[in-house]
């Protein structure tokens, strides 16, 4: 065989009809989560994984896949079976987040009442010339 | 870069869906209906999960496949920059099959069981990277045009219903365009060269032009399958609309440049805005995907010789205690 690649004819390449299992199961070892940081004050952001035999193999791979080209400050590689996941058959259990507004600042709006008290009672609107003036340019 | 999906016809329609629970199915089909994502631990249908393990194990191959052309060219390259770009690229392949191999696993298949169906001839790759790369004209024609389809596939698919193969098709994404800019200026450099380096460009693209022509795959026919994968969202779209996108947008470019397409009956038909070509041949099409072409068996030796040299390696670091957990996303 004649290959346009002069390294190739250098090699002594196997012959490839027998249909052996070249790779043995769990030979290319365990998979490792890679969360990467653009830049410090970011937070580290999931971006694939890697399979290596450690830690340090895993980093060296992280960076070879998701450091080459962007701008990268960190990166975090942990082990697949060390992550605990909630379950996506579960998502009923956080059906009733949208709901919980008491949690947001935007349903708290007590200026009616104030401006209520106020008139009532005979308190100066303290910012009331401002807002004349705003009204006003709005219409 | 990778060309197509290859739809098994020999599957009996009335069995894909044998078996399932029609409840789970249903809400499997309202969830892509509604545009949401489907991940790695949800429920799915068999031929779902048997498609896309197929599909994604196919282009991840056709990455690495993909790199032995190109990277045949590194040591030749005509230059330090040239050299060095086309050692990002190659690099950029093998990291792309890296991703789509991940993607793949999360699906149930490990990379030990993927590399050996590679070498052993049982799932496929892109069928162009069955051709050899002759001269330096023929990197630059594959880095832009081979490269161009293949952006046109994977944006196609990103828009997919699997949620690990469209983030891996983003990134992908990104950095192909790098290659595509790259291959143009290649092909530029060379067209608007000397006689002699336009002569080089003229007949790669002589030479590739069929292989870019098989690029998206045969004409497939709308069956009751294809229909059940484009409603899963696991075909985006046929072989024939991404070839016309194709040749819409990089026909009148490779015109720009005086090359000459060696189709006499390429145009575009202006009432119908479809482009019009000869047929390429699809014998030699299903030869050579069938094992018959310039290069199928150097292409599985060399990656067997790869695989087999590295072993040694891989074994000695390889730990008793270790065990393989499939990845989460």
């Amino acid at each position: 065989m004649q290959s346009y690649d002069p390294r190739v004819n250098r090699m002594e390449l196997p012959s490839n009809e027998d249909g052996k299992e070249v790779l043995q199961s769990e030979e290319n070892w365990e998979t490792y989560e890679v969360f990467h940081q653009k830049k410090r004050g970011d937070q580290h952001i999931h971006v694939g994984i890697v399979h290596a035999a450690n830690p340090e193999m895993a980093l060296i791979l992280a960076k070879e896949s998701f450091g080459r080209r962007r701008q990268t400050a960190n990166l975090w590689v942990v082990k697949s079976s060390q992550v605990h996941a909630t379950d996506y058959e579960n998502q009923d259990m956080f059906e009733t987040t949208p709901e919980k507004t008491y949690r947001e600042a935007s349903d708290y709006y007590c200026m009616d009442r104030i401006r209520k008290y106020q008139q009532e009672h005979g308190i100066a609107d303290r910012k009331g010339e401002r807002r004349k003036k705003t009204e006003a340019k709005s219409k | 870069m990778y060309g197509t999906t290859f739809i098994d016809k020999n599957k009996p329609v009335k069995n894909i869906l044998e078996g399932e629970d029609p409840v789970k199915l249903a809400e499997f089909e309202a969830r892509i209906t509604r545009g949401e994502k489907i991940e790695p631990r949800d429920w799915m249908p068999k031929e779902y999960r048997r498609q896309l393990i197929r599909m994604i194990e196919q282009h991840a191959h056709s990455e690495i496949i993909g790199a032995l052309p190109e990277g045949t060219w590194i040591t030749r390259a005509p230059g330090f920059r040239r050299k060095l770009a086309l050692m990002a690229k190659v690099q950029d392949e093998v990291g792309h099959g890296q991703l789509l191999y991940s993607a793949a696993e999360t699906l149930g298949k490990t990379r030990e069981a993927m590399i050996n169906d590679l070498i052993n001839g049982k799932s496929k790759y892109s069928n162009v990277f069955n051709y050899p790369a002759m001269t330096w004209g023929d990197t630059a024609i594959i880095a832009w045009l081979i490269d161009a389809g293949a952006i046109i596939n994977q944006v196609t698919n990103s828009k997919g219903s699997y949620g690990p193969y469209c983030r891996a098709l983003e990134r992908i994404c990104s950095e192909e365009s790098f290659h595509l800019k790259y291959g143009h200026d290649n092909v530029v450099y060379l067209a608007t060269g000397t006689p002699k380096q336009r002569e080089l460009v003229q007949d790669a693209l002589n030479r590739w032009w069929t292989p870019i022509m098989h690029f998206h795959g045969p004409p497939d026919k709308i069956s009751a399958h294809t229909q059940i994968l484009m409603k899963w969202k696991v075909k985006m779209a046929s072989n024939d609309d991404m070839r016309q996108q194709f040749l819409n947008e990089y026909v009148p470019k490779i015109w720009d440049l005086g090359l000459t397409i060696p189709d006499p009956n390429l145009r575009k038909n202006e009432e119908t805005g479809k482009w019009e070509y000869t047929e390429p041949d699809w014998d030699e099409f299903k030869r050579v995907i069938n094992g018959d072409g310039p290069c199928n068996k150097e292409r599985l030796q060399v990656r067997r010789w790869a695989e087999e040299r590295g072993a040694w390696v891989r074994r000695a670091l390889k730990k008793a205690e270790a065990k393989y957990t499939v990845p989460l996303a």
